[in-house]
């Protein structure tokens, strides 16, 4: 029995002495970019070894300020995944609700459509979508541009189906019997039962268009109506530029989703774990 | 269920109007404007334009080659390190299993240009701290961004360091579902841990890895934002140019859509081969 218990403390010591080391390794690059942004920029490109904190945060941030007007564009960025968010869940739940739901012509037909095309690469609708919109609708740089063609994404449809197939009809069904009209049913009683299924999608909605950077880079490029990561874009690559700025704004988008991450992780990994479930 | 179109199609038609427009419409547009000439206007249908400058086009072998490299080397060791990940997250010895998971699963949450940037700074020649962290122990610093093979090998490891994580949720959740009993028996025949991670865990995960290695493949194919702007415009030289950002180029450079859509479809292309194959890989015996 003793040599078991061994055995076992064993493994559990090798287990920690082999994970802890990738642990840090994987923390690292976080850890630095909080380093950085504290640092001002004769600190940062110095010889040595600097792995601390230091206390030039609120500096850095004005000189990124300085450099593009990144407080503007986190607040497009912010209202921009805001909406999105709301208009996404709303638009895919509702269609994942009729495809649970009900019997109609034409549902095989559109099943098919929305799983047959979702392994193709975004890459390929860019320049269409970029041609109607920039073009032919006259909507670049605004918020129209930044918020409506990125709604086409179905993961929240196929998600809501899945959640609301799973309930049981009879729940249903005793409203329709007492007259409930189906979009009230839809509302008041579907909807408040898929809370945690919304939560799991409005979060990895939010994050995809927090971090959105291919589209809103080529559909809004004027300074005025860059969200944050476009805006930050610009500067990388600069010569001069503040690199305690970039850090600063790095760690502003960062974060609070790193903040975010902690407080919900339940619901995160609800959503990320969801896109291999079909 | 009783058949009722009408109240399907209003709960269905706003969602499909936008998935129309923005996503099927474009699919189709995007092939057709492959086939056309849009350099000049108006634009006109000629089909061997593109096509015929595509396959003469060493532009597109490079940036084909360095796209296929990254996904033949990258995918695979990803995968590998999310499944160790996974396994180790879920074993019962661990300890403070909440902090470990934080590290692996926090890369997740950071966006593209936030953790481009950390690693152009972090990798830098002179005054990078990889570099400083290098020489301190005795080995000579690299030139990350000068030189082909390294700045390569910069592209896979931010790529591994940003997406491992992701891959190892959807590992652990497939692990999750495995059930214990399955374990027990193999622990009462004395099977050892190792052989029973190779013959129940990772044949039980089959479906659940090749789902991730497709997911991985295809999002590497469009690698664009990495290249963009830690090699800075695919450099040096071209030698991180991929097929993400030769369409950026020609799409939004040189506004020559046309070609670009060609491009476009020839990643579709390999989408299409690649989803196939995993079809057949996960398909049920008969």
């Amino acid at each position: 029995m003793t040599s078991r218990l061994q055995r076992r403390l064993g493994r559990s010591i090798a287990l920690h002495l082999f994970l802890t080391p990738l642990a840090l390794v994987w923390l690292f690059p976080l850890w630095m970019m909080v380093v950085f942004s504290t640092m001002p920029d004769n600190g940062i490109f110095s010889p040595g070894i600097e792995l601390l904190p230091h206390d030039n945060f609120l500096d850095n941030v004005a000189n990124l300020q300085r450099d593009t007007n990144f407080i503007g564009a986190i607040g497009i960025s912010v209202s921009v995944a805001v909406t999105y968010t709301i208009l996404s869940v709303l638009l895919t739940s509702m269609a994942g609700w009729a495809l649970a739901r009900y019997e109609f012509h034409g549902k095989g037909a559109v099943v098919a459509i929305i799983f047959g095309t979702i392994t193709l690469p975004y890459a390929v609708v860019l320049i269409p979508q970029f041609i109607m919109v920039a073009r032919d609708f006259q909507l670049a740089n605004t918020w129209i541009a930044l918020i409506v063609p990125p709604l086409f994404n179905s993961l929240g449809v196929l998600f809501m189906r899945q959640a609301f197939s799973m309930m049981p009809a009879e729940l249903f069904d005793a409203a329709r019997v007492e007259g409930v009209k189906e979009w009230r049913i839809f509302l008041f009683v579907a909807l408040p039962l898929a809370r945690p299924m919304l939560a799991a999608l409005a979060i990895i909605l939010f994050l995809a268009s927090w971090n959105n950077y291919l589209w809103p880079l080529l559909i809004n490029s004027q300074p005025g109506a860059m969200t944050a990561p476009v805006a930050l874009g610009t500067l990388i690559g600069l010569t001069k530029v503040s690199w305690g700025g970039i850090m600063a704004g790095a760690v502003m988008l960062t974060v609070p989703m790193l903040i975010v991450f902690v407080l919900l992780q339940r619901h995160f990994i609800a959503g990320i774990a969801a896109g291999a479930v079909k | 269920m009783r058949t009722q179109n009408a109240t399907a199609y209003r709960f269905l038609t706003p969602y499909l109007l936008i998935f129309a427009i923005f996503w099927i419409w474009p699919i189709i547009s995007s092939f057709l404007i492959s086939f056309q000439a849009t350099r000049t206007v108006p634009w006109r249908f000629a089909p061997a334009f593109n096509w015929g400058r595509l396959i003469g086009d060493p532009a597109f072998y490079n940036a084909l080659k360095n796209t296929l490299l990254i996904l033949v080397i990258q995918v695979p060791v990803m995968i590998s390190l999310a499944i160790v990940m996974a396994v180790l997250l879920n074993s019962p010895l661990l300890k403070a299993r909440g902090l470990y998971r934080f590290a692996f699963f926090a890369p997740v949450v950071v966006g593209e240009v936030a953790y481009s940037a950390v690693f152009r700074l972090m990798f830098s020649l002179d005054f990078g701290i990889v570099n400083k962290l290098l020489e301190s122990v005795g080995l000579a610093k690299i030139d990350w961004f000068s030189n082909v093979t390294p700045a390569m090998a910069l592209i896979m490891i931010a790529v591994t360091w940003r997406w491992a994580g992701y891959n190892a949720i959807i590992i652990l959740a497939g692990l999750q579902s495995i059930p214990e009993d399955v374990y027990e028996a193999a622990t009462l025949d004395r099977v050892s841990k190792l052989k029973q991670f190779f013959h129940i865990t990772l044949p039980l995960l089959k479906p659940v890895i090749v789902f991730c290695a497709v997911l991985s493949i295809i999002g590497t194919m469009q690698l664009f934002t990495e290249p963009f702007l830690i090699t800075e415009r695919g450099g040096p030289g071209g030698g991180t140019e991929t097929l993400g950002l030769l369409l950026y180029r020609q799409g939004f450079r040189s506004l020559n859509f046309g070609y670009a859509s060609a491009v476009a479809y020839t990643m579709a292309g390999l989408a299409i081969a690649i989803t196939l194959v995993q079809l057949w890989l996960t398909r049920e015996p008969k």
